[in-house]
């Protein structure tokens, strides 16, 4: 049987980017039934990008990896792969590494089988693999547990194994499909950092699939959100945060007023203050603005127009909630110093920063 | 304290008796066999019986039947478990990838034969085997297909406990991620990690096979029951004497499997 995989070099990948390869999803689409996990997506990942797809369960953010990984048939559309199309290319012969949600280390093999697989299906000579794969794993940091097999190994250390085995075959492709939803807390915003070191150092183009919103603002070059099969929007964390193109993202990231006013002229007439608007907002009229928490400055003051029901201490932050004299409820960040400063039934005046916000149709 | 050590010896004693008693309901008709072997003509005890048994020119040239019934069960066993593993393993793994609504339809299936009694099984056949023989000749070997059918309830019980052990779906497209063609998934990871479950459904079918005698009779066809109910008519002895030795090779082929199940258990995910 002839061996159709790319070569696997002898030393260790260039660092940086470079390496990587461009992707093109394009027009895809896939049905389960009546129900559409792609409707449509079409997503351009740039050489060594890192980008990640985030949305809510059912927005078909796995089924747009799993195609690309060539795990899933698109009904219709097309993947491209470095400019070549490979939409018919079984998932075997698709060059891509990739991490999974459930832990998947070969049971029957320990941490170096693990990673010297790929490289055994290649034929790369034993020497070579065996070199291949202590590079790997002293990448990941777990040299000293290459002879356990994967029941010996923490969630977290399987997962660093599974990486090393991904990347140990070189991929033009990495893929990650929610490979920390398993493990805890901690060991979550590590191998969080730690993945994207690893990524910054060998350059891999690489899309992740989480359905964290704080993952995917810490590790990738730009995120995807999406929803109902299709992107709704992809920027870069700050803007994605910053500069929501649609309700369903301003909603969706991070905590979000929703606050009626009048719009006129790119600007809302929101709790007296005039605040400019994001393009693509509603441009005359009643509308509802989405503010971000920490647009809102808040000031005692027993003449103020709003009420307050709850200060809590987060830690770094704190949050108010507040009531205004119109009946909104209204959630602003707060200095964890001012919390004890403020109790229910407190007076306050709540002030929109002028921070770009989207305004959208009142219902 | 005293109440509950008074009930702990209660119970140890009468597990003990459960097992003597079990141990009794097995052990006494196989002491009966040998005694009923070592018998010498006018009285006392005599090896004659399994030294002719295991002299296999005397076998060669005295009990000819005997021969050819166990190099037909030992070609049985062989093939009725390769037909088996080659059909089965692939299915079960297929159906739990790629058809996971089919799994239910499958089990069905499988665990059919267990309701269908032999007889009925072999009128069913007979129409069948006709053509078999047309075909592929008379030899019992083609039993085997009918002995697949025989095995398939145990088999697929032994092999779906060691697949739901694992995660086939995940480590199979885990190793497609990483190059590998089905046949590699099949061969380097699905069967290492199924390795005891195989080995279960292996041994299953080898001591339903060596123990068949109903279908092979009734399509007189050569199997070793069937050589041993010849031969019971003519020498008694030797042919309670080959089913013992028979019995007794299904003990040594269960303790091996066991020991070689036990032997991975360390780093065996299905013991995990």
């Amino acid at each position: 049987m002839a061996n159709t995989h790319p070569p696997v070099s002898d030393t260790a990948p260039e660092p940086g980017p470079g390496r990587g390869v461009a992707v093109t999803l394009s027009d895809l689409r896939r049905s389960y039934g009546s129900v559409h996990a792609l409707d449509g997506l079409t997503l351009d990942i740039a050489p060594g990008e890192f980008v990640a797809l985030l949305g809510p369960s059912g927005c078909g953010k796995t089924t747009a990896l799993r195609v690309l990984a060539g795990l899933e048939d698109a009904d219709s559309g097309r993947v491209e792969v470095a400019g070549k199309d490979i939409t018919a290319v079984p998932s075997n012969a698709r060059d891509m590494g990739m991490v999974f949600q459930a832990y998947s280390l070969f049971p029957h093999m320990t941490a170096r089988q693990n990673v010297e697989f790929g490289l055994l299906l290649r034929r790369i000579p034993s020497a070579r693999r065996r070199a291949r794969a202590a590079e790997m794993l002293d990448l990941v940091e777990l040299s000293d547990q290459a002879d356990r097999y994967a029941h010996q190994m923490s969630g977290g250390q399987q997962q660093r194994v599974a990486l090393a085995r991904a990347l140990a075959i070189e991929p033009q492709v990495l893929l990650l499909d929610e490979p920390l939803s398993a493990l805890d807390a901690k060991v979550r915003v590590q191998l969080r950092d730690e993945i994207r070191r690893i990524q910054l150092e060998v350059g891999t183009t690489t899309l992740f699939v989480t359905h964290d919103q704080e993952e995917a603002l810490a590790v990738a070059d730009r995120v995807g959100v999406m929803r109902a099969g299709n992107l709704e929007q992809l920027a870069s964390p700050h803007d994605l945060y910053a500069r929501p193109a649609t309700p369903f993202v301003a909603e969706f990231v991070g905590l979000t007023n929703r606050l009626r006013a009048t719009v006129e002229r790119g600007y809302a007439n929101l709790l007296g203050t005039s605040v400019p608007l994001l393009p693509g907002s509603l441009q005359h009229g009643a509308a509802l603005v989405l503010i971000r928490p920490e647009s809102i400055e808040v000031a005692a003051d027993p003449g103020g127009l709003a009420t307050v029901v709850t200060a809590s201490f987060l830690g770094s932050t704190g949050s108010l909630h507040a009531v205004t004299d119109a009946g909104e409820t209204v959630l602003a960040q707060i200095d964890n110093d001012s919390v004890a400063t403020y109790n229910p039934g407190d007076r306050v005046t709540l002030v929109p920063r002028p921070n770009p916000a989207l305004a959208v149709a009142a219902d | 304290m005293k109440l509950q050590a008074a009930r702990r010896r209660r119970q140890t004693v009468f597990r003990r008796v459960v097992v003597g008693l079990l141990c009794l309901f097995f052990a006494l008709p196989l002491l009966g066999m040998v005694e009923f072997t070592t018998r010498a003509p006018g009285g006392g005890r005599t090896l004659a019986t399994w030294t002719t048994l295991f002299d296999f020119n005397v076998i060669d040239a005295d009990y000819p039947e005997l021969k050819t019934g166990v190099l037909a069960s030992a070609g049985l066993v062989l093939l009725t478990v390769a037909i088996m593993l080659v059909m089965l393993v692939p299915t079960m793994t297929w159906v739990r990838l790629r058809l996971p609504g089919l799994r239910r339809t499958v089990e069905f299936v499988c665990l059919l034969p267990l309701t269908i009694p032999a007889i009925v099984l072999v009128v069913g056949l007979a129409p069948v085997y006709a053509w078999v023989a047309y075909f592929l000749g008379e030899s019992s070997l083609w039993l085997a297909f009918a002995y697949v059918v025989l095995v398939l309830p145990y088999a697929y019980r032994a092999l779906d406990a060691g697949l739901s052990a694992i995660d086939v779906k995940t480590l199979a497209e885990a190793a497609r991620s990483l190059g590998a063609g089905w046949p590699a998934v099949m061969w380097r990871i699905i069967l290492p990690n199924v390795r005891t479950a195989v080995l279960s459904a292996s041994f299953l079918s080898v001591a339903l096979v060596l123990g068949e005698f109903t279908i092979a009779n009734l399509f007189s066809r050569d199997n070793l029951q069937v050589a041993i109910n010849q031969l019971n008519k003519r020498d008694s002895s030797l042919a309670t004497a080959a089913a013992l030795a028979a019995l007794i090779l299904a003990f040594i082929v269960l303790f091996a499997m066991s020991f070689v199940g036990a032997g991975r258990r360390s780093h065996h995910p299905e013991e995990n």
